[in-house]
């Protein structure tokens, strides 16, 4: 789907976003949230800002803006249930760093972690219990988020979770079954991540791959919170899962090249490169492909949005990207502080111009390929095929 | 017949990652106790034959909570390998990065993991708003959102909670437990805090996006200095530290501090009866270097061994003497202790037992048992602390003396979960100082006209010897070894703070810090073990970290790919 698809796509269910929004909000669940904001002293104009800020950010056509003032006014709390498998935190750490809505807003007014146990007051029998009375309670309702890889091999033993000692995969596979729908958030979740890395000793699978369901991927290592709450306000808004690229991440976040927006991306077409770390060009803010930058091979909207509330981000800091959001990127984009030679790049200087985006989305793919049989491959190749035939289309029809 | 009944908790949630506590109570008390680490994530031979100039970036993942530590201490072992010094700028850079980390940990430890340890939500629904303000201001002069209206307000935030029948983070909380022992007016104003310092730690992990790019896993660290040259000599970079670490400094002071205080006095029974330490011995490696000379021992916070609670001798600390026993772990190997990287990381999960019981007796966690000359050690912002007034290092010992003052506690009482929680605290507040240092010295610096922010270095042709960083986590002492040939590891290993803490019993049957700490706690109710949890948490545990030694060796790693 290209900007304008995306678009049209969008405006055609205006009709149906306005009628559910009906059936969720009603004249008094608005007033009592605008009520809500002038007593938390947020002016109107803040609250403006920021639904211009998030229909921006899902990039949905301005008409939206009004939908989306009127979605943070839901009555229901949608019931969020976080399982975590094996992973660092980072996609937790850097979910609780949200502002928009701050984290405080969200546990107490649009969703209900109903289970997540970073968080949770309850340990062991009693946590295990409230999970298993969520799961009861908010059958096919709820949303299932999946944080880390899910061992595998030698039937899952590498993690075991509750006083019955179950796997996380059994967990994962039982817990995803009810849930209206899945999402993986982070690298780990969505392809394996750091565990799965070469040569992967656990047999860690990314969600899809684990446990063959539909899911939606919020990729990054960790995601922005921007990623993850976006596309859990998306599900609020549509009632259904965003446009999905090949590999299953919404095209809101991650169809467009870092490269493509970057800050220095002038100094790549002037030849303006960092040569050595701390030198003339690193101090000017010239472009770091020289020094291994992967933006050229990246999809994910960082350049826009920046992390931690747009104070900074990898190639603000002066290093390269590293291509966290991509499948297998431990073993395909590194040596992190080198270019990738093999991905037929061309910088201004050499033989014409640099690739188009296209050629480098063929390359990743016949990379991963090609790399050390790890099982990422087998879900950008099918991806890839479901594509052709209109798959993602599909399921955003049912 | 005594009245003896097992536990098994599992999850332990409010902490980083998977952890079991199973406990023996017999009379009310824990008679015993087995620490289980439940996820093995097999990093160790992920690092074999990468570029060391990865390795930073690839060990950072072990953690997205301490996210800047393994990435850090990475960084120096490398350089302390290639024998390269990076500049002034890079270390106080990194040391700026490393205090906002080291607040952001403790500041959501206490509020997001333990509080709801010491506070009971259901007592802050029953609280009077204008006596909990009072309340606030016994402890402090000037409390932080302590306004009877802003209680008011928690109270109706709580209370339309409830009724919604959807408690999220709350479900299955112990309301009302008899081992709660603040007023509801105390209950309200720790939960009023936990919401307070959500916005703290955002503010915390702005502070270290500024210089490090990002919060989670931060990318401006590299092999030989930083990379975030820019937003070092952008003044206003300092500018935003500078105002946001004062942001960060009025919370500290007037909430963490005095809810600290809060906490102490209204368990002062806990901090006087020593309930919650079990260890005799404390070790810290010191953090925050000084000068550019990573192996120098001197640093901001201290370095240095105690043995049997005798704070009258500190010894020096041997990295020799740090060993490792995997008799009771999950792993294939001889039982007696021996110095990291001699052994093999081989998987052998051996299971439970039927009734999903952990095996006491034989293998029951994917943590290694670390020892220090064979003894036990408990490491982290309690050890840091007693090390520091031991070795009167700079002003550790006025500071603490001053809060056990207040309290007319004698300094043994420390050795208690109060004591540990207190510690952290105040850790909190002397890094916060050492932030406003190490701000004026970058300043002074950059006038100075030095502007470096790397060190060129040459890869070794030889593998290098066995490089070691010893440094400070939030969660305690953290050491990463390295060997490299060319521009890759041939050698990894690293010795983490919750593997210390976390360990299972070793080959003499030596309990681990968390296990020997529940040695009887009390447990009433065995539903709701909530001093068991105040105490586990009380150490910060991070699994992630403590089951993933990395080991790696080229011909270990051959072996390994045949094992599994």
């Amino acid at each position: 789907m290209n900007s304008k698809q995306m678009n049209e796509y969008y405006l055609s269910m205006l009709d149906d976003v306005d009628e559910r929004l009906d059936s969720v909000c009603d004249k008094e669940s608005e007033e009592e949230f605008q009520r809500k904001l002038e007593e938390k002293g947020f002016a109107r104009r803040d609250f403006l800002k920021w639904t211009s800020f998030m229909t921006a950010a899902l990039m949905l056509p301005p008409v939206f803006e009004s939908r989306i003032a009127r979605a943070a006014a839901i009555k229901q709390r949608t019931p969020i249930i976080w399982l975590h498998m094996a992973e660092c935190t980072g996609c937790t750490e850097s979910f609780l760093r949200t502002r928009e809505p701050d984290i405080a807003q969200l546990i107490f007014d649009k969703i209900s972690l109903a289970y997540h146990d970073t968080l949770m007051m309850a340990s062991g029998e009693r946590a295990e219990k409230s999970l298993e009375d969520a799961i009861k309670r908010y059958k096919g309702k709820y949303i299932c988020v999946i944080e880390g890889g899910i061992p595998t091999k030698d039937g899952g033993i590498y993690l075991t979770i509750g006083s019955k000692g179950e796997t996380g995969l059994s967990k994962a596979k039982r817990i995803t079954k009810d849930a209206r729908l899945t999402l993986a958030f982070g690298t780990c979740a969505a392809f394996g991540g750091v565990q799965a890395a070469y040569p992967n000793p656990t047999g860690a699978k990314g969600v899809r791959d684990a446990l063959g369901i539909e899911i939606v991927n919020v990729s990054g290592c960790p995601p922005s919170s921007i990623n993850m709450v976006g596309t859990i306000l998306h599900i609020l808004l549509f009632d259904k899962i965003p446009p999905l690229d090949e590999i299953y991440r919404p095209l809101w976040a991650y169809g467009s090249r870092i490269h493509d927006y970057c800050e220095r991306r002038a100094h790549f077409d002037a030849g303006e490169f960092v040569e050595e770390w701390g030198d003339e060009g690193a101090k000017k803010g010239w472009c770091l492909y020289k020094m291994g930058c992967k933006g050229p091979l990246t999809y994910n909207n960082c350049p826009r949005y920046r992390f931690n509330q747009g104070t900074n981000w990898p190639i603000g800091g002066g290093h390269g990207c590293i291509g966290c959001s991509e499948p297998n990127f431990w073993d395909t984009m590194t040596p992190f502080e080198e270019p990738n030679e093999k991905a037929g790049i061309r910088i201004p200087g050499g033989n014409g111009v640099e690739a188009t985006s296209d050629k480098i989305g063929s390359f990743l793919a016949g990379a991963t390929a090609a790399g050390i049989g790890v099982h990422a491959i087998g879900s950008i190749i099918r991806a890839k095929a479901e594509k052709k035939t209109g798959k993602i289309d599909d399921k955003e029809s049912k | 017949m005594p009245d003896k009944k097992h536990v098994v908790i599992d999850p332990i949630t409010r902490i980083e990652g998977h952890l079991r506590i199973e406990v023996d109570v017999k009379n009310g008390k824990v008679e015993d106790a087995w620490s289980t680490g439940t996820l093995w994530r097999g990093i160790e031979p992920i690092l074999q034959g990468r570029d060391i100039r990865d390795a930073g970036l690839l060990v950072q993942r072990i953690c997205g909570v301490c996210t800047w530590s393994h990435y850090e201490a990475n960084t120096m072992s490398a350089e302390v390998a290639l024998g390269i010094k990076p500049p002034t700028n890079a270390r106080l850079v990194r040391n700026l990065i490393n205090a906002s980390e080291f607040m952001h940990d403790h500041t959501v430890h206490f509020y997001a993991l333990a509080s709801l340890d010491w506070a009971d939500v259901g007592g802050a629904l029953k609280a009077d708003p204008q006596k909990a303000s009072d309340l606030a201001h016994q402890f402090s002069k000037q409390p932080y959102n302590a306004s009877a209206d802003h209680y008011r307000e928690i109270i109706e935030k709580l209370k339309k909670f409830v009724a919604s029948g959807q408690l999220g983070p709350f479900a299955g909380a112990y309301i009302g437990n008899k081992l709660y022992k603040l007023p509801p007016e105390g209950d309200l104003i720790l939960i009023s805090h936990y919401l307070d310092a959500l916005y703290t730690q955002v503010i915390l992990a702005q502070m270290m996006a500024i210089y490090g790019a990002k919060n989670p896993h931060p990318q401006s660290l590299v092999v030989g200095g930083i990379t975030s040259v820019m937003d070092m000599l952008d003044a206003r970079r300092i500018g935003q530290y500078a105002s946001k670490l004062e942001d960060v400094g009025n919370f500290i002071q007037h909430a963490y501090l005095p809810d600290i205080d809060l906490v102490t006095y209204f368990y002062k029974d806990e901090f006087k009866e020593n309930i919650g330490c079990g260890a005799e011995n404390f070790l810290s490696y010191g953090g925050f270097p000084e000068t550019n000379d990573w192996e120098a021992e001197f640093r901001y916070l201290p370095q240095g061994v105690i043995y049997n609670r005798d704070l009258s001798k500190v010894e020096k600390v041997n990295k020799q003497f740090i060993t490792e026993s995997i008799a009771h772990s999950w792993y294939k190997g001889p039982n007696e202790g021996i110095y990291p990287g001699k052994e093999d990381t081989v998987p052998e999960y051996t299971g439970l037992n039927k009734d999903g019981t952990v095996k006491r007796n034989g293998k029951y966690s994917w943590v290694k048992a670390p020892r220090y000359k064979g003894k036990m050690m408990e490491v982290g912002p309690l050890a840091r602390l007693m090390v520091g007034y031991a070795s009167n290092h700079n002003n550790m010992r006025d500071m603490l003396d001053n809060f056990l003052e207040k309290h007319s506690a004698n300094i043994n009482q420390m050795f208690s979960t109060v004591g540990r929680t207190a510690a952290r605290a105040l850790e909190t507040a002397y890094i916060w100082h050492g932030a406003h240092r190490w701000i004026n010295d970058l300043i002074t610096n950059l006038k100075q006209g030095d502007e470096r922010t790397w060190t060129r270095f040459e890869y070794p042709e030889q593998e290098t010897n066995t490089a070691v960083a010893l440094y400070e986590a939030p969660r305690g002492s953290l050491a990463h070894f390295v060997r490299i040939k060319g521009k890759d590891v041939t050698h990894y290993q690293v010795v983490i703070p919750s593997t210390w803490n976390a360990s299972p019993r070793d080959e003499k049957g030596q309990r681990g810090a968390y296990e020997e700490s529940l040695i009887n706690i009390p447990v009433p109710d065995t539903d709701e073990p909530l001093a068991i949890l105040r105490t586990v948490h009380s150490f910060d545990p991070c699994m992630a970290c403590a089951v993933h030694l990395v080991d790696v060796d080229n011909d270990k790693i051959k072996k390994f790919k045949v094992e599994v």
